[in-house]
C-alpha cells in the first residue's frame, strides 16, 4: 500500500497519555508527522484525527472535558481513531471508575474477568479475527489471523460496530467502526508490521 | 490466544549495551540502536533495558537513548533501573517507553507501586524481583543486587512480596531467580512455579537460559507468560527463530508474523 503523505494532516487530540511520543514515532515511521493538538480550528482542519490513550478511562476523559475535546469529537466529520483506552473512550461508559465516555458507539466497557490461566491485565501478542461481515473493510485489510500487541485490563465485550474481535479467555472488540468512528484496542504503534498496516489502512480512509 | 512472550534484555551502561559475569567485568556487546533493531528482526516479542549504573549511582535513566529506542523500534519496550518516583517514571514513559520496571526502591517504600499505578495504570507497572532460596528452604527477596558491595538479603519472603507488590499494583512481576542467574542450567523451575501458584497478573521468567529446552521447560512446566534472558540472545547460542520453531513444535502458542 502507498500513502501519500503530501495529502494527509493528521491530528493527535490529547488525551493526557503518555505514549503519544510512540504514537508519533509509528506514523513517522510511515512519513506522517502526526502534531498532538487540543485546538478546535487546527483540529477541524485534519484529514484524519486521532485519539491516543494510555492510563485509565477517568482521567483521559477529565482531559477531554478540561480542554473541551469533549464537545468537539462528536461534531467532527472526518476519519477517527481511537486507540486502546482512546477506542474505550468512543463508547457510552466505562466500569473503569465508573465514567461516562463520550457515547460515539452503543456499548459499555468492561474489566476482563480472571480465571485459570487467564491472567489480567491482558498483556502480549494475540490474534486479531476479523468478522466475516467486515471482511471488505478497508480498516481490516490484511489484518485477520495476525496478532497484534495488547496491554489492557478492560474492553467492551461485544458489539454491533466490531470489525474484528480477540480471544483472551472470552471474545472482546478489538477493532470497531461505525462510519468515521473507529477504534482499535491494541497498539498499532507497538505491533511491528501488522500495527503499521492498520495505520496506513486508517490513513487510506 | 494469547502467545508466550520472549524477552531480550539489554543491560545498558553509558550508553551502550554491556554483559557482566555476576554484575562485575562488563564487556560492550554493541551499540544500543543496533541491538535493539536486531532483535526485532529476529522476532523478539518485547524487549527490556535495564541502565545498570543509574541505581546506584542514585541518577535517573538518561532520557535521550530511550527516545531514540522509542523512535525506531515498533515493538513495546520497558526500562528499568533508576526509577524510584512517579516524575522518573513519567520522564521514561513521556520518553516512549511503554513500562517502567522497579525493584529496590520498591522494597525501601512499597508505595511506590501504588502511587505508579494510579499515576499510569497497572498495565505500565512492572516489579522485578531477585530472589534466591535461604539456607532453611525459604526463597526470600534480595536488594540492591545491581552492586554486589551493597546487595541486602531481606527478611521478606519472595511469595508475601509478590502477592503484596499485585495487590499494590504490579501489572507484572518479573522474577530473577538468583540461584540460576549465569549458570545456563535452566530456569528455577519449582521457584517459578510456586510464584504462579500466587501471581494473578502476567509471570516472567528471568535466570537460568543456556538453550533452547530450557524456554520449552518453563514455559510447560511453570506456565510463565514470558521468558527473559539476555547472554543466550547477544552470543547467539540462542538464535529466536529457531527458539520459535522449536517452541512451536512443541505446542506452544507463540508470535510468528
Amino acid at each position: 500500500m502507498s500513502l501519500d503523505p503530501s495529502r494527509i494532516r493528521l491530528v493527535l487530540l490529547d488525551s493526557g497519555g503518555n505514549n503519544l511520543g510512540s504514537v508519533q514515532a509509528a506514523f513517522a515511521r510511515l512519513g506522517i508527522e502526526a502534531p498532538v493538538s487540543s485546538d478546535a480550528s487546527r483540529i477541524r482542519a485534519a484529514t484524519h484525527v486521532v485519539l491516543p490513550g494510555v492510563g485509565a478511562a477517568g482521567p483521559a476523559m477529565q482531559r477531554l472535558r478540561e480542554n473541551g475535546l469533549d464537545r468537539l469529537i462528536p461534531t467532527l466529520s472526518q476519519p477517527l481513531l481511537g486507540i486502546c483506552v482512546g477506542m474505550q473512550l468512543l463508547f457510552e461508559q466505562s466500569a473503569e471508575g465508573d465514567v461516562d465516555c463520550l457515547g460515539l458507539l452503543p456499548g459499555r466497557v468492561e474489566r476482563l474477568p480472571e480465571a485459570p490461566g487467564i491472567r489480567v491485565p491482558h498483556m502480549g501478542w494475540n490474534r486479531l479475527e476479523v468478522a466475516p461481515s467486515a471482511a471488505g473493510h478497508p480498516l481490516v485489510q490484511g489484518l485477520d489471523g495476525r496478532r497484534a500487541y495488547f496491554v489492557h485490563s478492560f474492553a467492551v465485550r461485544g458489539s454491533a460496530d466490531a470489525l474484528a474481535t480477540c480471544h483472551h479467555g472470552q471474545p472482546f472488540v478489538a477493532i470497531a467502526a461505525r462510519g468515521r468512528v473507529m477504534g482499535a484496542q491494541c497498539h498499532p504503534e507497538r505491533s511491528a508490521a501488522v500495527g503499521a498496516r492498520l495505520l496506513a489502512n486508517f490513513l487510506s480512509l | 490466544m494469547l502467545s508466550r512472550r520472549i524477552i531480550p534484555c539489554l543491560d545498558v551502561r553509558e550508553g551502550r549495551v554491556v554483559k557482566g559475569v555476576r554484575f562485575r567485568d562488563h564487556v560492550v556487546m554493541g551499540e544500543i540502536e543496533a541491538l535493539a533493531l536486531r532483535y526485532r528482526d529476529e522476532g523478539a516479542d518485547e524487549l527490556v533495558f535495564y541502565d545498570i549504573t543509574a541505581s546506584p549511582e542514585g541518577r535517573p535513566v538518561d532520557r535521550e537513548w530511550v527516545e531514540r529506542v522509542a523512535r525506531l523500534i515498533d515493538i513495546p519496550f520497558c526500562v528499568a533501573g533508576g526509577i524510584r518516583s512517579v516524575a522518573d517514571a513519567a520522564r521514561v514513559l513521556e520518553a516512549g517507553a511503554d513500562k517502567v520496571s522497579v525493584n529496590s526502591p520498591a522494597l525501601e517504600r512499597p508505595a511506590l507501586i501504588d502511587e505508579l499505578a494510579a499515576a499510569f495504570g497497572v498495565q505500565c507497572v512492572v516489579v522485578g524481583v531477585d530472589s534466591l532460596r535461604d539456607a532453611d528452604g525459604e526463597w526470600r527477596v534480595r536488594q540492591y543486587t545491581g552492586d554486589p558491595g551493597r546487595t541486602r538479603a531481606l527478611p521478606r519472603r519472595t511469595l508475601d512480596w509478590v502477592a503484596e507488590a499485585v495487590s499494590r499494583g504490579a501489572g507484572e512481576i518479573v522474577l530473577n531467580c538468583m540461584g540460576s542467574d549465569g549458570a545456563r542450567e535452566g530456569y528455577d523451575i519449582d521457584q517459578l512455579a510456586a510464584v504462579r501458584a500466587v501471581c494473578p497478573v502476567p509471570l516472567v521468567a528471568s535466570g537460568g537460559a543456556g538453550a533452547i529446552d530450557h524456554f520449552t521447560e518453563v514455559f510447560q512446566n511453570a506456565d510463565v507468560d514470558a521468558a527473559l534472558a539476555a547472554s543466550v540472545f547477544h552470543s547467539g547460542a540462542v538464535p529466536i527463530p529457531e527458539l520459535k520453531r522449536r517452541l512451536r513444535e512443541a505446542g506452544i502458542e507463540v508470535r510468528d508474523d
